[in-house]
C-alpha cells in the first residue's frame, strides 16, 4: 500500500517496528553470497519446515495487524564473518552460530528458541579455544564500528517494511520536507564525505558542482561495478541493505534537482540485482519512488543497468557509456561527469558505499558524523579482509585505524606463515610491508596516510599474503590483469602493460637482467604520465611498490636466477636426496617427460635439461626424499 | 535465421521497447537464451535498433561476458582474483582442464558439455578459492573437490541419458 505523505510514513514506521516486536524471537540466517554458498537458503527452508511441524508461529514478513507474539525467520544480509559461514543470529540472545549445518536445526529451535540455552559446540571459538556466545564480544565484531553497514545482517533484506521499521527512508522525508538542496549540499560538505570509491573526491563538493548546473536534466549514478579483484564491500551492501542505497541516490537526486537514477551493477554480483530490482519494486509500491514522493511535488525514478564484465567501466566515463549502450572506454576530461555525463547531462556519479553513508549523516547530522575518523578523512570504511588471514570477512572500521589492528585484532591474525605483506587497493594500489627502514603496520588506514606511501584505499580490499607469497609475481598477477582488463584506446595503456607484463613474465621465468628492471621502471614512469585514464595512470602501481619496497626479491630473481619463496616454478629445480630415496621407482612411472632414471633400491636421479617441475614426483614420494631447491 | 528465434529475438527487442541504449541488456536476454550470440542475430537486432552492424558487433566484442562461439551446457568459472590467487586457485583451473581436455585456446568440449573459464574476480574472496558451474558458487576448493565436481556432472548427464534412451 502506497505511502502517501510523510505523516503517514511515520505512522507505518510505528507500525512495523511494533510488528517486529512481536517477534519474541528472531532467527537471522546471513543469505549473502559467501553463506549461500555454504548452503544457508538450505537452513532457512529446514528452520521453516521444523517451526511448522512444531507449531510454532512463525512470521517470514512482517505482519501489519500481528496476531500474538511469534518467531521471526528471515533472510539477512552479509554478517560479515565469512570464513565462519554459514552464519546463524538469534535475536535478542544475540548468539552467533558459526558454520551451521541443516542437522543443526532441530537442536537450534529445542535449545535456542523454545529454551534460552545457548549451544557451546555451534559458537565461535577463538584460537586458544575460548568460546563467545555472544556476536557483539568476538573480537573480529568488537572492534569494528558499523556506519555503511549498521543494518547489514540486522534485517530481512528483502523487506522494505524492516527497513522502515527501524528508521528507513526518514532521511529521504527529512531532506524533502526540513532542508533546502543547498542545505542538503553544505551538510555533506561539512562532514567532509569522501568519495568511498577509491579517489576520496569530495562527494559535498560534487554535489555542489551538479546542483549549480542550469540544464533541466540531470542523472545520479550509482557506480556498484566493483571490479577489484579482492573486494566485495559493495556487493555486501546491495545485497544486505539495499534500500539504503537508494535512500542514499534519492537524497542526492533532492540534494541536486536530479530525477533519474542509474545503479550500474556488474553483471558477477546477480543475487545484488536479484535483491536491488526487489527493493525497487517495493519502493514504487510504496510510493517512495516515482512521481510525487510522500506528496512532496518531487519525482525520482531509478532503474539498474548491468555490467557485461569489463573492469575498465568503474571509471566514471566509460560507465557512463555502457549505460548508454556503448563500448565502456573512458575519454578525455574535462568537460567532466558534473557538467557532462550520463547522456551529456549534468550527473552525480558516486560509489554504493558512498551513498550508504548519506542517510545517517543527514539523520544524525555532520557534526555527529565528524566524531568518527581524523580531521578530513572523517568517517568508516569498509574493507574486504582477504587472502592468507584467519578470519576473512566484510568489516567496517572508523577512518584512520592502525593497519595492526586490522590484521591482527579483528583478522585474528596471518594464515600458513609469517606476515609479509598486504596488497591495497586492488590493481591500482600498492603493498605494505614491514622491511628495516618501513613498517607499514603503525600506518593509519585513511585516504591522506596511504597517499604518502604510495598506496591508495581504493574501493577497499586488503589481501593479506604470507611469507610463502612471491612479490614479483604478484606484480605479474596484477600486470596481467591490467593487460587483460585494458581497454584498448590509449597506447600507453595498451602496448605498455602489454610491455611490462612480457618483462615481469621474463624475470619470473628465469630470463631477467638487470635491464628488465630499468626498462620496467622506465615504462611505469611513462604510462603513469601519459595513459588517458586513472585506470592506466594506476596501471604501473603494483611494480611500482613491490619494486620499492622489495627490490632484493627481484634481485635474487634476476641476478640469482632464484625466488626466495619458492613460488616461480621455472625458478625451481627438483633434487632427490640420495640419502631419503629408497630407490622405489614410484616417481619415474609419474614423470610424465620420462626425466627421472635410476636403478631399483639405489637413488634416483632427476635430468634437470628433461624436467618441466611440475612437481608430481614430489606429491607422489613416500619418503619426501624430492626437495624443490 | 528460423521463425521462431525470430519470434524469441522480437520478444525481447520489444521487452526494451526496442531502445537504442538497451543493446547490452538485449545481448544479455539473447545470451541468456542461446548461450552465445549467433552472427546473425546480432545482425536482426541492428537491423531492428536501426544500429550500424559495425556498432552492435563492437559492443558483442567489447564485454567479457559476450560469447560469439556456443558455448557448453555447463560453463565453469574458476575465479582468478587476488585473494583466490594467493590461495592457489591456479591448481584448480589446471585440475579442471586437464580433466576435461579442454586449454586457454579452446575453453569448451567437443561434446558442448563444459566450458572452462576463469574469471577476474566474483566478489565471493572469503570462500576463497571458488569456482562457478552456471553460476552456483562452490566454495573453498582444493584440486581433489574439483576432481568430485566434475564426476558428478558428468554422472548427471550419463543418467540423464540413460533416461531419455529409455523413453
Amino acid at each position: 500500500m502506497r505511502i502517501n505523505t510523510r505523516d503517514e510514513l511515520e505512522i507505518r514506521r510505528k507500525e512495523y517496528a511494533a510488528s517486529l516486536k512481536t517477534q519474541k524471537k528472531q532467527i537471522l540466517i546471513c543469505a549473502g553470497t559467501g553463506c549461500v554458498a555454504g548452503g544457508s537458503l538450505n537452513i532457512y527452508a529446514r528452520m521453516q519446515e521444523i517451526l511448522m511441524e512444531r507449531g510454532v508461529r512463525c512470521s517470514l514478513v512482517l505482519e501489519r495487524e500481528p496476531h500474538g507474539d511469534s518467531v521471526g525467520l528471515k533472510k539477512s544480509g552479509c554478517h560479515g564473518f565469512c570464513e565462519m559461514g554459514p552464519l546463524l543470529r538469534i535475536e535478542p540472545a544475540g548468539f552467533l552460530y558459526v558454520r551451521v549445518k541443516v542437522e543443526d536445526c532441530e537442536e537450534i529451535i529445542e535449545e535456542s528458541i523454545v529454551n534460552d540455552h545457548v549451544i557451546e559446540r555451534l559458537v565461535y571459538h577463538d584460537q586458544q579455544g575460548k568460546a563467545y556466545e555472544k556476536q557483539d564480544d568476538i573480537p573480529f565484531y568488537k572492534q569494528q564500528t558499523r556506519v555503511a553497514l549498521e543494518d547489514c545482517g540486522r534485517i530481512n533484506a528483502e523487506s522494505i517494511k524492516e527497513y522502515i521499521a527501524v528508521g528507513g527512508y526518514h532521511a529521504v522525508a527529512k531532506a524533502l520536507f526540513d532542508m533546502t538542496p543547498q542545505q542538503i549540499v553544505d551538510e555533506i560538505s561539512e562532514a567532509s564525505l569522501r568519495g568511498r570509491g577509491g579517489g576520496g573526491f569530495p562527494t559535498g563538493r560534487k554535489w555542489a558542482q551538479v546542483l549549480a548546473q542550469k540544464e533541466e536534466e540531470k542523472y545520479i549514478v550509482c557506480n556498484g561495478d566493483e571490479g577489484d579483484p579482492g573486494a566485495f564491500m559493495d556487493r555486501s551492501m546491495m545485497e544486505g541493505d539495499p534500500h539504503r542505497v537508494i535512500e542514499g541516490m534519492l537524497i542526492a537526486g533532492i540534494a541536486t534537482g536530479a530525477h533519474y537514477g542509474y545503479i550500474y551493477v556488474r553483471a558477477e554480483y546477480p543475487l545484488a540485482v536479484e535483491r536491488l530490482q526487489t527493493a525497487i519494486n517495493k519502493a514504487i509500491e510504496k510510493g517512495l519512488l516515482g512521481k510525487n514522493i510522500l506528496n512532496s511535488g518531487f519525482d525520482f525514478d531509478l532503474k539498474i543497468s548491468q555490467g557485461a564484465g569489463a573492469f575498465v567501466c568503474g571509471e566514471g566515463s566509460a560507465l557512463t557509456a555502457s549505460i548508454e549502450g556503448n563500448r565502456g572506454m573512458p575519454r578525455v576530461k574535462p568537460p567532466r561527469t558534473v557538467e557532462k555525463g550520463l547522456f551529456e547531462k549534468p550527473t552525480v556519479l558516486n560509489n554504493v558505499e558512498t551513498y550508504c553513508n548519506v542517510p545517517p549523516i543527514i539523520n544524525k547530522g555532520a557534526k555527529w558524523y565528524k566524531t568518527i575518523g581524523p580531521d578530513k578523512n572523517h568517517g568508516t570504511k569498509a574493507f574486504a579482509l582477504t587472502g592468507n588471514v584467519m578470519n576473512t570477512g566484510l568489516i567496517e572500521v572508523p577512518m584512520g585505524t592502525p593497519l595492526r589492528k586490522v590484521i591482527f585484532d579483528i583478522g585474528g591474525g596471518v594464515k600458513g606463515g609469517g606476515f609479509k605483506a598486504v596488497q591495497i587497493g586492488g590493481p591500482s594500489g600498492g603493498c605494505l610491508c614491514i622491511n628495516p627502514t618501513e613498517d607499514h603496520l603503525d600506518l593509519h588506514l585513511d585516504f591522506d596516510s596511504l597517499k604518502k606511501v604510495g598506496a591508495m584505499i581504493g574501493s577497499g580490499g586488503l589481501v593479506v599474503m604470507n611469507d610463502k607469497s612471491c612479490m614479483v609475481e604478484v606484480a605479474r598477477f596484477f600486470m596481467n590483469f591490467t593487460q587483460n582488463e585494458s581497454c584498448g584506446k590509449c597506447i600507453p595503456c595498451r602496448e605498455g602493460t602489454k610491455r611490462m607484463l612480457e618483462l615481469l613474465n621474463d624475470i619470473c621465468e628465469g630470463r631477467g637482467t638487470m635491464q628488465h628492471i630499468t626498462l620496467l621502471e622506465e615504462l611505469a614512469e611513462t604510462i603513469s604520465a601519459t595513459a588517458l585514464c586513472g585506470l592506466g595512470k594506476t596501471a604501473a602501481s603494483p611494480v611500482v611498490s613491490t619494486m620499492k619496497y622489495f627490490r632484493e626479491e627481484y634481485l635474487a630473481h634476476v641476478v640469482e636466477k632464484k625466488c626466495p619463496s619458492g613460488q616461480c616454478k621455472a625458478l625451481v629445480t627438483l633434487k632427490i636426496d640420495p640419502k631419503l630415496c629408497k630407490g622405489c621407482s614410484k616417481c619415474a612411472k609419474v614423470c610424465p617427460v620420462g626425466a627421472i632414471s635410476g636403478e631399483i633400491k639405489k637413488p634416483f636421479t632427476i635430468d634437470t635439461k628433461k624436467c618441466i617441475k611440475c612437481g608430481a614426483c614430489k606429491e607422489g614420494c613416500n619418503f619426501h626424499a624430492i626437495k624443490e631447491v | 535465421m528460423e521463425a521462431k528465434d525470430q519470434k524469441v529475438l522480437n520478444e525481447i527487442l520489444e521487452s526494451h521497447d526496442y531502445n537504442q541504449t538497451a543493446v547490452i541488456a538485449i545481448l544479455q536476454d539473447i545470451q541468456k537464451v542461446y548461450r552465445y550470440l549467433p552472427e546473425e542475430m546480432l545482425c536482426y537486432i541492428a537491423k531492428k535498433l536501426h544500429l550500424s552492424e559495425a556498432k552492435v558487433y563492437g559492443v558483442a566484442t567489447f564485454y567479457e561476458n559476450f560469447s560469439l562461439e556456443p558455448k557448453g551446457k555447463y560453463i565453469i568459472k574458476i575465479c582468478d582474483g587476488t585473494a583466490c590467487h594467493v590461495r592457489q586457485s591456479t591448481a584448480i583451473l589446471q585440475e579442471i582442464r586437464s580433466l576435461l581436455g579442454v586449454t586457454a585456446e579452446k575453453p569448451t568440449t567437443e561434446d558442448m558439455m563444459f566450458t572452462v573459464e576463469t574469471v577476474s574476480c566474483l566478489g565471493a574472496c572469503g570462500l576463497a578459492p571458488v569456482c562457478t558451474v552456471n553460476d552456483v558458487v562452490h566454495a573453498a576448493m582444493t584440486p581433489e573437490k574439483a576432481r568430485e565436481l566434475i564426476k558428478e556432472l558428468k554422472d548427471k548427464e550419463v543418467v540423464r541419458k540413460v533416461a531419455a534412451d529409455e523413453d
